[in-house]
């Protein structure tokens, strides 16, 4: 049962070859057995998780039914979920519950989706590898010592351990689709402002987007059409009609051009991760595609760019994590100078303080212009770039990440190359495109992913070429070994 | 030396809407302390702004109040500075693209003449809560209530020159923003609240000294007190070779004593960055026009008025114009009382006086507008004279009776206006003045004037006070030989 996607669970609760109750209780044994070893979740949800299984089949019974009714799912631990601990992989938020529900949350439980858990993830989204967790690191079910990639690594570890068939997750730089690549599922981070952010704990607001987390992309299509749409408690978010994503997964991909930026295939890729993306590509061809090579000129500005903007806006958003109405206090603080500091020390790990420090130090006076203010022209100019590309191809193909799934503490003492594990992904969080990652091939017994970038709102198109290629390949179906 | 003193104000305007800025919480001042505070004010994780178009559209009213150009898109920054009482640890608020731009608003001064104080820009932003630090052995409350009522902070250009003008700008403002109806003006909850810049220099010199700011003035006279005392703190340290230091300053009404706050070396760097959680703000023609047609008549165009309709003069209309609740009861009082020239005598005098005395507002005078029309109408036809007026007024304002008419029953106050009682009276007292008779008629026409008050005495005495003056006078005049 655990081996079936959404599209199929869905179908087996219709016919009543399941119930909810059955299929929530078989998920939650799987990471009762087997989660010691991943670590994907930080909270497991169970009595709440079979309370909502129990309501979904009543539902059916009454017939009130959606596609997601009593289909089983994890948020990643940075949606905010009413009366559950909401921890942001953070000390500083160990034993917040929020009272109340992300935009996200409610409507993936109007939609009647049964919630098994919060899942583990780099300490406020800030991290490509899942190291950086209070709670201590996921591991990737495809290899012992592998990082699953980040931020949103225990969602795509608990995918792809078939834990549960889907997953939220967000994406601020690529922390959607490099642990979709890592562990060989599926992501998709759509267009900036699809998704509410009202409720997810902020990174970099003008960043941060949501997304599934699935094993296909018609999953994914299903999930979108529950998590989309304008939000009036989130001024950001575009209102703008919520089309049926999984209508045009089966047109076929006869014309579609793609795009290959030559600044993304250079020397400095691995042979082999040019070979098996390559590879991936000529399916496409295969499907009728044309490809031809692109030029996106400020590519190399992009992780500098973002490593401005991110951190400033983090700097911010995080200052309300200080000791006073909420999270986490140091002891027998002597004065508020010392509630701040010790508070802010002790509950914050070292990324989050790395960055937090950058963003301060980019928007002090003095700096700002040279950091803050060129940073943001170079974000004008690389979404410029993508415009005009999207003015002769329909999709731009990369690798999603420079290697497959590295060993874990290989790049936790250089943050640097930790950063860079961003490379093909960063750029589009700073253009605000829907992107996605799909399994791909493999590499020394690893998942590969294909990154997919299309114009705004372009997101049925990208699934219905995700859609396509799974249907004529099967890296998607591939099972990482017990 | 002579000394050239120079004075700009920021006024923090709160906006009479009736939720915050941001979120759905009441405005409403003095409930139970964090009771009007929901998860966005609380600054709970994932909480977003939201605006408050009524906000925008008062603070479009005010720009158009002040001749001020209105800017199509306004741009929302955040402020970061840590406190307890800012919850989000930055304060939302406008920089560099203020909602109102440049405009002017013109004073009257003491010996009738007009100036003009420019207006530098206006912005919006939101309020902090309030730091409680009485009543918490050794610790803070934190009250959130106020946190995220929407402000418009007002900065002048420094035009004003001396502490009259600086409260005759402060009133007219207030009159300004209660008149349109943007704030309700109640000084001593905050709603209004003034910082002044004060610097001095040599008299005629056209460079300005170093400036400091003095905060939260929240009475006109505290201001008044404030700049004076800070002038000459300034003249003193200039005049024994000192020099100023660039600070904020905070006065103590109670004591009339300021003290330092903090130095400019002290001074926060705030790093500002444009908000991205919030879009800019545009503007269109309509949402101004709209605006424009929710002006209501504005205290300079009420003068004018007041002096065609009611032949007041440029003072008396000046004084009566600029408060819109003063204004009301005004033309109410002389839309019972006939008389707009003693109407305005009386709402300026007796019935002003009594509402200092008792620190009452217009919409709290215990005396109505008919009852004060109704004694403005025995005055001018003579039913009672001035003094019995005055008894009539105390009547009414103690409550002890319904009407003027009813006081001067119960009082027996009717002036004796019989003409042949009078004269009886007159002869009755003359008959034992001899003596007084002959020094007036000895005396020359001015010495004459003073003299008849001598008979006056003793005839109002005669008459229990009840002779109408005038008419003594006149059967004075003719039994002396004038």
């Amino acid at each position: 049962m655990h081996d079936k996607t959404v599209a199929e669970l869905s179908s087996a609760l219709a016919s009543g070859q399941v119930s909810s109750v059955e299929l929530t209780q078989h998920f939650l044994d799987r990471i009762r057995q087997d989660d010691s070893r991943y670590n994907a979740f930080i909270t497991v949800t169970e009595e709440a998780a079979l309370k909502d299984a129990r309501a979904a089949d009543e539902r059916r019974q009454q017939g009130d039914v959606t596609p997601w009714t009593g289909i089983p799912f994890a948020h990643k631990d940075l949606f905010c979920t009413n009366g559950v601990r909401t921890t942001c992989g953070s000390k500083m938020l160990e034993n917040f519950v929020p009272p109340y529900d992300a935009t996200v949350t409610s409507k993936l439980r109007e939609a009647g989706a049964v919630c098994l858990g919060k899942t583990n993830m780099d300490e406020f989204a800030m991290g490509s590898s899942t190291e950086s967790s209070y709670f201590g690191a996921t591991t990737n079910p495809w290899g012992e010592r592998r990082v699953p990639g980040g931020s949103s690594g225990g969602s795509a570890a608990a995918v792809a351990a078939r834990l549960v068939p889907a997953a939220t997750a967000t994406d601020t730089g690529g922390s959607i689709r490099q642990p979709a690549a890592l562990c060989g599922i599926t992501g998709l981070k759509p267009t900036y402002g699809r998704i509410s952010r009202y409720g997810m704990v902020a990174f970099a607001s003008s960043l941060d987007q949501a997304g599934t987390m699935t094993r296909t992309a018609q999953d994914s299509a299903m999930m979108l059409n529950v998590m989309a749409g304008h939000d009036p408690k989130d001024s950001t978010s575009i209102d703008r009609a919520v089309p049926d994503y999984t209508a045009e997964l089966d047109q076929p991909l006869k014309g579609l051009r793609i795009g290959l930026p030559r600044e993304y295939f250079t020397a400095q890729l691995s042979a082999a991760m040019e070979q098996t993306v390559r590879n991936a590509i000529a399916e496409y061809e295969k499907l009728g595609a044309t490809v031809q090579e692109i030029s996106l000129p400020h590519a190399n500005l992009a992780i500098a760019a973002y490593y401005v903007i991110a951190p400033a806006e983090c700097s911010a958003n995080l200052s309300r994590f200080d000791g006073a109405r909420y999270g986490y206090r140091c002891d027998n603080p002597k004065d508020l100078l010392d509630m701040y500091t010790r508070t802010r020390a002790e509950g914050f790990g070292s990324e989050v303080k790395r960055r937090i420090l950058v963003g301060t130090y980019a928007l002090s006076a003095g700096y700002y212009d040279a950091y803050y203010l060129k940073a943001q022209k170079v974000r004008r100019l690389i979404q410029q770039d993508f415009i005009e590309a999207f003015g002769q191809v329909d999709i731009i193909m990369s690798p999603t990440s420079p290697s497959p799934a590295f060993v874990q503490g290989e790049k936790t003492n250089d943050p640097v190359t930790m950063y860079l594990e961003d490379i093909f992904t960063i750029s589009t969080n700073l253009a605000g495109l829907p992107a996605m990652s799909v399994p791909a091939g493999m590499m020394d017994g690893l998942p590969v992913g294909l990154q997919m970038i299309g114009d705004y709102f372009s997101e049925a198109r990208l699934l219905n070429a995700a859609h396509q290629f799974q249907q004529v390949t099967d890296w998607h179906q591939m099972t990482p070994a017990r | 030396m002579q000394w050239d003193v120079v004075i700009g104000l920021e006024i923090h305007v709160q906006l009479a809407t009736k939720t915050k800025i941001f979120s759905g919480s009441s405005t409403a001042y003095g409930a139970e302390p964090n009771t009007q505070a929901s998860a966005v004010d609380l600054a709970m994780p994932g909480t977003l702004p939201v605006p408050n178009e009524q906000a925008f559209r008062y603070a479009v009213m005010f720009g158009l109040a002040v001749n001020a150009e209105i800017a199509r898109r306004s741009v929302f920054e955040r402020k970061n500075y840590f406190y307890p009482d800012l919850p989000k640890g930055y304060q939302t608020t406008q920089l560099e693209r203020p909602i109102v731009g440049p405009g002017h608003v013109d004073i009257e001064l003491a010996d009738g003449s007009q100036k003009r104080v420019r207006i530098h820009h206006a912005h919006l932003e939101e309020d902090a809560g309030k730091s409680l630090h009485e009543d918490f052995h050794g610790m803070t409350g934190i009250d959130l209530n106020r946190a995220g009522t929407p402000l418009i902070e007002v900065v002048t250009e420094p035009d004003m020159r001396s502490s009259e003008e600086a409260v005759a700008f402060a009133r007219k403002l207030h009159g300004l923003v209660t008149s349109l109806g943007i704030c309700d003006g109640n000084m001593s909850e905050g709603s209004l609240r003034f910082d002044v810049n004060v610097s001095v220099r040599p008299k005629g010199q056209e460079a300005l000294g170093t400036r400091t700011e003095t905060k939260n003035l929240n009475s006109f006279r505290f201001m008044e007190q404030a700049i004076h005392q800070e002038v000459e703190r300034q003249i003193d340290i200039l005049e024994d070779g000192g020099t100023i230091l660039q600070e904020t300053r905070l006065y103590n009404g109670d004591t009339n004593v300021s003290r330092s706050m903090r130095s400019k070396e002290e001074a926060n760097d705030y790093r500002y960055f444009p908000c991205p959680d919030l879009l800019p703000v545009d503007i269109d023609e309509a949402f101004i026009e709209d605006a424009r047609s929710r002006l209501p008549e504005l205290p300079d165009a009420r003068k004018q008025r007041f002096m065609e309709q009611y032949g007041l003069n440029d003072y008396d209309a000046a004084l009566l114009s600029n408060e819109a609740k003063l204004s009301a009861f005004f033309e109410d009082t002389v839309r019972h009382g006939k008389d707009a020239k003693l109407a305005a005598n009386w709402i300026q005098g007796e019935f002003s006086a009594r509402l200092n005395a008792e620190d009452k507002q217009v919409a709290e005078s215990p005396i109505s507008t008919e009852q004060l029309g109704g004694l403005v109408i025995r005055i001018a036809d003579q039913t009672i004279s001035s003094a019995g007026a005055k008894k009539v007024f105390e009547a009414l304002w103690s409550g002890e009776a319904g009407s003027a008419d009813e006081v001067i029953e119960a009082k027996g106050l009717k002036q004796v206006s019989d003409t042949g009682e009078l004269e009886k009276l007159v002869d009755q007292v003359l008959a034992e003045m001899p003596e007084q008779i002959a020094q007036y008629q000895e005396a020359d026409e001015k010495k004459r004037k003073k003299l008849m008050g001598g008979f006056m005495g003793p005839l109002m005495k005669a008459s229990k006070g009840q002779g109408n003056p005038k008419l003594f006078n006149e059967i004075l005049q003719r039994k002396l030989g004038g």
